[in-house]
């Protein structure tokens, strides 16, 4: 009935069709009698329709495969030949979180910091590093201790990297560690490395810092950030190299 | 049983273009939506079937969002450096000009709560009631949250663009 005053809800919900029938004809003669009102109704369901322009692209997009496949961990239900083939993705790509959403807790920062130290250390000509490649098995031990577990400079020559050296970094909660690598044309790459708060595994991650790249994940004791000015798919190569070669 | 893997594939986009909304960066969305599914594959067993799975989702969607706020917000002095040195903006793909441009930098101006109750109603089209359970909030606060939303948003874009009249 018309005699009953029209509420702020009753205008959101006629501008979202979630009004019940039996008011539509009360709000429009509501809204014939307010102009203001229905100036107000109008601009709601312009933003309404730009907001589904603005953001629908999303919807025709193609999913990416790292989002379509479940993790590897089983799930319940999932059956034999369906844990197989994850576990295949898994092993081949690296791609999912294996122990799932503690995953962005545990690597806050992480991509930031690596970005931050390549930002800075990378475009060094005199001094890239702290100890050279030649004193690998110093520079390793020294990090080693510094950050209370065994840390490892993967060998990425398949990739065509070969190790310039690293140095100690102070990290949020106590020392990181950067290994610096150089092709042959002159392109670095670092490997960041911290202590993380809690021995898991995550995911391949990516983020872009500016010109700078970083694929990061959590491995057991250490969060990794394996920063460059490399196009994804190159860095991600490499990221998997890197990967490989701290799990042998 | 067999399809228990595709269970989540027909939500995947609307996780996506949410989320995508929500943060404004296009990264950012696909590592929420990722921890999303890893979270809901873990959670499986809590997921009472028969019951709205797209609703489910978005909570745990919305709540991976809220924690990683939050450990942002906690991070002060980093977020500055990001900001100031770092960060590429990314918009949303946009070819249709100011109006929409404005559109999307109002919505980053909208406090989260706000920001996520607008788009839930207005491209998710959920039902308010279905918004009160997904976000946990009396379905009184999700009225007044989207009004204020709508509101704000109005006010920013009559501020910044008179063109915005034109656009159909």
């Amino acid at each position: 009935m018309n005699d009953t005053p029209i509420t702020e809800a009753e205008l959101h919900a006629y501008v979202d069709d979630q009004l019940p029938a039996e008011r539509r004809a009360a709000v429009e003669d509501y809204l014939a009698a307010h102009p203001a009102e229905a100036e107000r109704v109008r601009a709601y369901r312009q933003q309404n329709e730009q907001l589904h322009v603005l953001f629908d692209t999303a919807l025709d997009e193609p999913v990416p495969a790292s989002l379509q496949r479940p993790p590897a961990r089983r799930a319940p239900g999932l059956t034999r030949a369906a844990a197989l083939l994850a576990a295949a993705a898994v092993g081949g790509v690296l791609g999912w979180a294996l122990r799932g959403g503690e995953a962005v807790e545990i690597t806050a920062g992480l991509p930031q910091q690596a970005a931050i130290a390549h930002l800075v250390y990378s475009p060094e000509v005199l001094h890239p590093v702290e100890v050279g490649a030649r004193e690998e098995a110093h520079l390793v031990a020294w990090l080693s201790k510094r950050l209370g577990a065994p840390v490892r400079a993967p060998q990425l020559a398949e990739a065509g990297f070969e190790l310039v050296g690293g140095r100690l970094l102070p990290g949020e909660a106590g020392p990181a560690a950067q290994f610096m690598y150089q092709d042959a044309r002159g392109a670095r790459l670092t490997l960041y490395v911290r202590t993380a708060e809690d021995n898991r595994e995550t995911a391949f991650r990516y983020a872009q810092e500016g010109k700078v790249g970083v694929f990061y994940w959590v491995d057991g004791p250490f969060g990794y950030a394996l920063s460059g000015e490399l196009e994804r798919a190159q860095l991600l190569a490499v990221a998997e190299g890197v990967y490989r070669g701290l799990n042998p | 049983m067999t399809d228990d893997r595709r269970l989540f594939d027909e939500h995947i986009p609307r996780l996506r273009r949410y989320a995508r909304a929500l943060t404004g960066d296009r990264t950012r969305a696909d590592d929420l939506v990722q921890d999303c599914l890893a979270r809901a594959w873990e959670k499986l067993s809590l997921w009472q079937r028969g019951t709205d799975l797209r609703a489910w989702l978005f909570t745990i969607l919305h709540n991976l969002y809220v924690n990683d706020v939050r450990r942002l917000k906690s991070r002060p002095e980093l977020l500055a450096l990001d900001d100031a040195a770092l960060e590429v903006p990314q918009h949303a793909n946009i070819d249709g000009g100011l109006a929409l441009r404005d559109l999307d930098a109002a919505l980053r101006q909208l406090p989260d709560e706000q920001r996520a109750v607008l788009l839930l109603v207005s491209l998710e089209e959920m039902r308010y009631e279905e918004v009160a359970r997904t976000l946990g909030i009396p379905v009184g606060t999700v009225m007044s949250r989207l009004s204020r939303a709508r509101e704000r948003l109005r006010t920013l874009l009559n501020g910044t663009s008179p063109q915005l009249r034109r656009v159909k």
